[in-house]
């Protein structure tokens, strides 16, 4: 194991390879290798492509790829897919569209089943970001699940966070309600030559400017710092510490409007540097992972000091009536704090 | 701890013929048995495969071929193989292979040869058997 973590420190691909897959299988390696790793990390700029499926993601980091690799920036690809929730398996099917990257020696992709977490991203894909991170890849692109409305975990895992849209997904109330739209910071109407793609880029873009102001506080309320909206509005060009959402339109399948993004995406990392915006969600993040790995240890340790037997027990008398769910949880809980 | 082991297969269809309906029906029967698998789509070099192979760390990687190249593909793909110290990958071929060509292939290191109509339990169970009787971490 530590001969593995050396030599992912020196950028050695089977054994980031191998390392990856340590992580996502146990537990305890994962904790060992993150413990070494996490000094190692924080230089790169990760950066979430999510979107429903069928919008272009695979095809638009394939092309994003290839133009951030004409910039010399190295590049680390995790591409998630669901696995199934009833056998557990899972048909990882991004590398198809990515054909066109294979024979650089400055990428690596790796694709990800999402195994039974239901927030866009596997329990272990911040793990796979930091190895990544360690091994020295500068631009690490995530490719969420397919996404429609909840699956928001990439906002807090990536520093930057690309919506796809397409034409034809549904009437501009889609883009009112609340959910995948809120995270975005750079959206992409792909699939633009079909049509009404203009329609959709100008029911984002009113749906964007009836936010406006208050995005930057949208964001730093998503990520704990308090503004006043008010003085936001009033002033929302304030020396480029707001970020307006910029839509694009991109035609991912012929390599159409693909440069453009990535100027943006490099001005974004900009704007959250200067902003103090890059703190902030490193904040959240970390925020975010403490908070998971302490419920998981927290189940583990009530699991621990509660019998199924005692479980069980308690689960057919809330199922009788005999006691209600809120003092059944006070047993529980007692129970937790009694075991230390 | 918590551990979560699953089988990870690389599917890929080396050489220019295009049809991947056999690829994916057998994706599909790994799939819900509880496996992971990496499918690359159509005419990948022997070099795409192995470097896939790599980044994805697979336990086993399946070739379909049903272009007749099959000898050639293979020397080849294991040429690579060896030469990244990846010969303990287990590889095994389905698609048309005449039955007097399969010896030469396990000579070669094919683990297995699956021809038209196995039965997919059949597949599963000799994957579990190629794979977990090799690796066992």
């Amino acid at each position: 194991m530590t001969d593995l973590i050396e030599q992912v420190k020196n950028g050695q691909r089977r054994a980031i390879a191998r390392l990856i897959s340590r992580v996502e299988n146990d537990e305890s390696a994962a904790r060992d290798a993150i413990t070494k790793l996490y000094p190692l990390t924080g230089n790169s700029h990760v950066i979430g492509i999510t979107g429903p499926p069928g919008s272009g993601k695979s095809t638009l980091v394939n092309e994003l790829t290839k133009e951030i690799r004409s910039r010399h920036h190295q590049v680390g690809i995790i591409a998630v897919d669901p696995s199934s929730p009833f056998t557990g398996g899972a048909l990882l099917g991004d590398r198809v569209r990515m054909m066109d990257l294979a024979g650089d020696d400055g990428l690596f992709i790796r694709s990800m089943a999402s195994r039974g977490s239901l927030g866009g991203l596997a329990r272990t894909t911040g793990d796979v970001v930091k190895i990544l991170d360690a091994a020295g890849f500068d631009i690490i692109l995530v490719e969420t699940v397919g996404a429609g409305q909840a699956e928001v975990d990439i906002a807090s895992t990536a520093h930057t966070t690309l919506v796809i849209e397409t034409p034809g997904m549904g009437d501009e109330i889609q883009s009112i309600k609340a959910g995948i739209l809120e995270i975005a910071d750079i959206m992409v109407v792909n699939k633009a030559d079909r049509p009404n793609a203009d329609r959709v880029v100008r029911a984002l873009k009113a749906m964007l400017r009836m936010g406006k102001g208050y995005k930057s506080t949208g964001i730093t309320h998503h990520h704990g710092k308090v503004m006043d909206i008010e003085e936001m509005a009033s002033n929302p060009v304030d020396n480029g510490l707001v970020w307006e959402v910029p839509v694009f339109e991109s035609i991912a399948s012929e390599g159409v409007g693909i440069s453009p993004i990535v100027d943006t995406i490099s001005a974004h990392k900009e704007y959250l540097l200067k902003s103090g915006e890059w703190e902030l969600r490193e904040r959240t993040r970390s925020q975010k992972e403490i908070k998971a790995l302490l419920t998981t240890r927290l189940m583990r340790q009530l699991n621990y000091s509660v019998t199924q037997a005692e479980h069980d027990k308690l689960i057919g008398a809330v199922a009788r009536r005999e006691i209600d769910p809120y003092s059944a949880v006070d047993k529980l809980f007692q129970q937790l704090k009694d075991s230390g | 701890m918590m551990k979560e082991r699953r089988i990870r297969v690389l599917i890929a269809k080396p050489g220019l013929d295009g049809h991947d309906r056999g690829a994916k029906v057998v994706a599909r029967a790994l799939r819900d048995a509880g496996m992971e698998i990496i499918y690359t789509g159509l005419r990948q070099t022997p070099e795409m495969i192995v470097e896939a192979a790599l980044q994805e760390d697979v336990d086993i990687i399946g070739l379909s071929i049903l272009s007749g190249a099959h000898m050639e593909l293979t020397r080849r793909l294991f040429d690579l193989l060896n030469d990244r110290n990846m010969s303990d990958i287990p590889v095994f071929l389905g698609g048309i292979i005449p039955n007097d060509d399969i010896p030469e292939l396990k000579e070669l290191g094919i683990a297995e040869v699956f021809g038209p109509g196995t039965n997919s339990e059949v597949i599963v169970r000799r994957i579990e058997e190629v794979v977990l009787g090799d690796r066992s971490n």
